[in-house]
């Protein structure tokens, strides 16, 4: 099947819209089902996957609006394979798991347009159609925190949709000038980000770009400091809108840094390193450190994610192969784990409306088998060795290792931090005495619970020993975009920053 | 002894008048048709209007592309064209919106729709010349069935808004008729392609400045009125206020298309000319109309007032695109318009639905946000329609004004007026804050219980229409290719 990606992009749309026929009371399984195939659609693709290219696959390019340059082109590569993966995984989980029953028909159907734009956003290889994605996103999620969410829903809703808008029309004026720069030299409209990389632009506008293009990501990442919104998004996002959120919203940040601004400005890239690391380092250890101030779980777990993406931006940044595809495994890992961390604390908030840990102590006691599972995954948001949080987190550090072993030990820090706080968390909550009343009586995970966490579990497990099937083809695409932005880059700085993995594809180059 | 004038029929070109004189001669068969039988209803009228309108858009668009007829004082090339197309369909979606389930008063006057034909006959006669006496003639005939057109909407603040409209717009036509009046006397001409090649070769004359710099301060002014810009944009909220939803979206489309026209006309040839300052005080004027309104809109209390503010600020993004003088800087602004014309008219529709006779829900305003509460469970396809005009105006993709806006952007960019792009850009995010109120009050609040329901007025012509705006701002991105690629041939075979 050719035109697979346009399957997996519209399935979900198409369902939507179907879905408002579909009875109230059957939506929920109607809701299931597409996404079980859609995640099945995704498995396909992976099957049917060249591992051993490192270029564009089942690529789609139909011209849409040759007048602007614009066309419907769409391509998959190492690099977003996994995460389209990870992002139909996590609706399907989602979805599962969801315990909201008021107006499940709408939150349903806006899951399902939610979908298609995030899969949208990771095939797109126009970058018109990347923020038409990009930008469509914004609006089912504004609905889902908006609808389903706490008493301040509609500021952080509002709050994290203007947020985004504002950072993406500086990316689009960005866009639009690279656009024009591309017409200048060669007399053609073209918006196709492959078309882009082969433009090769002079340090000073790759400076410009990259801040336009930085402002867009930045903001969704989110990098400290336009972090703000983050917090108050997942703190009165119901569940589901969190787990979508964490999952696959703020890797579309980190993404477009893969993406677009490390193959189109490697120089300004480069010159970049040494901000971008601080602020990452900000964001590792000032957001642990509040993290660790938190008194509500939600608010740790999301604060712990920027920490995270700090990690994940670190590895981005250190242009070398380990670094950058440490980062997208990191993606993947932090996706999986704080989309699980998040269900957990919506399972023991869908029993005690609250979120507070000092509402909570001695749970392990009473519900054994959701103590084991928020065992699991707190120990893969920490690194633990052997869980997928490890395999990230590692290589990240060591990638970053040979660009400024100072920072990478600052940075490592975050594992000590986040141990601290993630563990507190688990002491006050789990261990100890069973204080409260109410807590006695608590039921363990139902079936529901335990079959759409269960899976994540293996995941974890598998990937944190066994992470090659996964991060093989990353690697390839990686080293890819490595080489190529070797050739590219017109600086010596930047040639010599830029790590280029050698033929035998398993050592690095010693300089 | 004087020679008899002799003109041939031929060199008359009188097919270039077709178009105006099928809308007026549509305009006195109503006229007759209310004479011979004084029972007809409305239907009749809005059925009429509409072929009438259709006849027209063909005889339009069978014109040829450059001519001149009627002793050259009509000019036919691209522009005219196209904005006349424009004048067209947006005043033929207009007219079924007088099919309400309401009986409103002015409907019920065929000479309503006479002078509505009369407008758009007015209107079409201002584009489609460049002799500033007809411009001036087609302007205040448009303008002042305009005024009476809002008044007939028999309610004391309409007649408020149709006077002060009319005052506005009295000094305007003053501004122009003296800005004209001095190119008269710098050039001894009235006619711009006669005025620009006299002041190309003048150019360099010591003292002319100053009287160039009379004459389009002067225009400006009457075309900033006409355009609401700021500073001369504050009639526009109470008159939109005042006026009847559909007409109040009608203004913030047809006659600015018109004034727009004129406008690339007049300082088009100026920037041409190479008056750059003229460029200056118009990019001036756009930055601070687009900011300005938009800061404005975020405080108001009722949605048609924000949607008045909207529209100044859309108007302001528009005008920086003329500033431009582009090739694609002039078809933007058509193109734009041509998008923006289906949201807004959509909008305005919804607003229009949900008329009630008396103030319901607040003792101000027609139509406040707190009427739009909880809209999704009162009539959900209403308002995901209603979400969906309001993504497009903030310029969300997939919708209609995205393209528009990006076309805009990109026309900025592309002559090196990146900052412009930016401020662009940084407005549209600023709008978003106020249609996404809507949005929030819409889906997010709950209705308030005790009040009559919100689709009060609604009648099947009215879905129609608010559907063919809905499938025409989702549907943007199939037709924004052809619709693109003829006005901007149409603009470049006119030579903007």
């Amino acid at each position: 099947m050719e035109n697979i990606l346009s399957v997996l992009v519209f399935f979900p749309a198409i369902a939507g819209l179907l879905g408002f026929v579909v009875d109230k009371e059957s939506a929920r399984a109607y809701g299931i089902t597409v996404a079980a195939i859609e995640f099945l659609l995704s498995i396909w693709l992976w099957f049917s996957f060249d591992m051993a290219n490192a270029g564009m696959q089942f690529v789609e390019l139909i011209p849409i609006i040759p007048d602007f340059g614009i066309s419907y082109y769409l391509g998959v590569d190492g690099i977003s394979l996994f995460i389209i993966i990870m992002a139909t995984l996590m609706t399907l989980i989602g979805m599962m798991s969801m315990s909201i029953t008021e107006n499940i028909k709408n939150m349903i159907i806006t899951l399902l347009f939610l979908e298609m734009t995030m899969v949208g956003v990771f095939v797109a290889l126009d970058a018109i159609i990347f923020y038409l994605f990009w930008e469509l996103s914004l609006v089912p999620m504004l609905y889902i925190i908006g609808a389903w969410g706490g008493p301040l829903r509609v500021y952080a809703a509002v709050k994290f949709f203007l947020y985004t808008f504002t950072g993406s029309l500086i990316m689009l004026v960005g866009m639009l000038f690279v656009a024009y720069i591309y017409h200048n030299l060669t007399g053609v409209w073209s918006f196709a980000i492959t078309d882009w990389y082969a433009l090769v632009l002079p340090v000073s506008y790759q400076l410009w770009l990259f801040a336009a293009f930085f402002i867009g990501f930045a903001i969704k990442v989110p990098m400290f400091p336009f972090h703000t919104w983050l917090p108050y998004a997942h703190g009165q996002a119901p569940t589901i809108g969190s787990v979508i959120l964490a999952a696959v919203l703020l890797k579309m940040g980190t993404y477009g840094f893969v993406r677009f601004s490390l193959p189109m400005f490697p120089d300004a890239a480069v010159l970049a390193i040494t901000p971008i690391a601080a602020i990452a380092i900000v964001m590792i250890i000032y957001t642990a450190m509040v993290a660790y101030a938190q008194k509500d779980m939600k608010q740790v777990i999301a604060y712990s994610s920027v920490s995270h993406m700090g990690i994940i931006m670190l590895g981005i940044f250190a242009m070398n192969a380990e670094g950058i595809s440490g980062s997208v495994f990191q993606m993947l890992s932090h996706g999986i784990v704080s989309g699980a961390l998040f269900m957990l604390v919506g399972v023991i908030y869908d029993r005690r409306h609250t979120k507070l840990m000092s509402e909570f102590g001695g749970l392990a006691s009473v519900m054994p088998k959701y103590a084991v599972i928020f065992g699991i995954m707190l120990m893969a948001s920490v690194g633990l060795p052997l869980t997928i949080g490890f395999v990230g987190e590692f290589l990240v550090l060591l990638g970053f290792y040979q660009v400024s072993p100072v920072l990478t030990v600052l940075a490592g820090t975050s594992i000590i931090i986040g141990a601290i706080y993630m563990l507190t968390v688990y002491k006050q909550s789990f261990f100890g005495p069973v204080t409260k009343e109410e807590n006695k009586s608590l039921k363990d995970l139902n079936r529901k619970e335990i079959w759409s966490l269960i899976p994540l579990v293996l995941i974890v497990v598998w990937l944190g020993v066994y992470p090659k099937p996964v991060l093989g083809p990353i690697d390839n695409s990686v080293k890819a975009m490595l080489t190529f932005m070797d050739q590219k880059a017109i600086t010596q700085e930047a040639k010599d920053m830029i790590k280029v993995p050698d033929t035998n594809n398993n050592r690095r180059e010693v300089k | 002894m004087l020679q008899p004038i002799n003109v041939s029929l031929e060199s008359l070109n009188l097919i270039t008048l077709a178009p105006m004189l099928v809308a007026i001669a549509g305009g006195l068969i109503i006229l007759i048709l209310d004479l011979v039988n004084k029972s007809l209803h409305k239907s009749l009228y809005v059925m009429l209007t509409i072929l009438i309108l259709v006849i027209d858009f063909g005889a339009t668009l069978g014109l040829n592309v450059n001519e001149r007829g009627f002793f050259d004082v009509m000019l036919i090339d691209g522009v005219s064209i196209v904005s006349q197309l424009l004048i067209i369909v947006a005043s033929i979606i207009f007219t079924p919106l007088a099919l309400t389930s309401r009986r409103f008063h002015e409907y019920s006057y065929p000479e309503f729709f006479a002078l509505f034909l009369f407008m758009v006959a007015g209107f079409q006669f201002m584009v489609a010349s460049d002799n500033l006496i007809l411009i001036f003639v087609g302007l205040e005939t448009a303008s002042l069935s305009l005024y009476t057109l809002i008044a007939l909407h028999n309610r004391s603040n309409s007649y408020e808004a149709a006077v002060k409209y009319f005052t506005m717009g009295a000094l305007a036509a003053a501004f122009f008729a003296m800005g004209s009046a001095v190119i008269y006397a710098l050039t001894g001409s009235v006619e711009l392609y006669k005025v620009a090649d006299v002041l190309a070769t003048r150019l360099n004359e010591a003292g002319l400045m100053v009287a160039i710099f009379g004459s389009s301060v002067l225009l400006l002014v009457a075309f900033a009125f006409k355009l609401s810009l700021f500073p001369f944009h504050t009639w526009a909220p109470d008159v939109y206020e005042g006026a009847s939803a559909p007409l109040a979206g009608y203004m913030s489309v047809v006659p600015k298309v018109a004034a727009f026209v004129v406008s690339i006309r007049i300082f088009g040839m100026y920037i041409d000319l190479g008056v750059e300052w003229v460029r200056v005080v118009i990019l001036v004027l756009a930055v601070l109309t687009m900011t300005l309104a938009n800061l404005m809109a975020l405080v108001q209390e009722d949605v048609k007032r924000m949607l008045a503010y909207s529209s100044i600020s859309h108007a302001g993004f528009i005008i920086a695109a003329l500033a431009l003088d582009t090739t694609e800087g002039t078809t933007a602004i058509f193109f734009y318009y041509a998008l923006f014309m289906f949201t807004n008219l959509g909008a305005f529709t919804m607003l229009w639905m949900s008329r009630h006779k008396n103030r319901r829900f607040n003792a101000r305003f027609d139509h406040p946000y707190e009427k739009f509460a909880g809209f999704i469970k009162i009539m959900p396809m209403g308002a995901v329609i209603m979400a969906v005009f309001m993504l497009s105006l903030a310029g969300v993709p997939p919708f209609s004004i995205f393209w528009g806006k990006i076309y805009v952007m990109q026309a900025a960019v592309n002559s090196g007026y990146v900052w412009l792009a930016i401020v662009m850009g940084l407005n549209s995010a600023i709008a978003a804050y106020y249609y996404l109120k809507l949005v929030v009050y819409m889906f997010l609040k709950d209705p308030v219980k005790d009040v009559d329901t919100v689709y009060y007025n609604l009648s099947k012509p009215l879905m129609a229409v608010v559907g063919l705006a809905a499938v025409a701002t989702i549907g943007a991105i199939f037709y924004v290719q052809p619709l693109v690629s003829y006005v901007y041939y149409m603009i470049s075979a006119s030579g903007y």
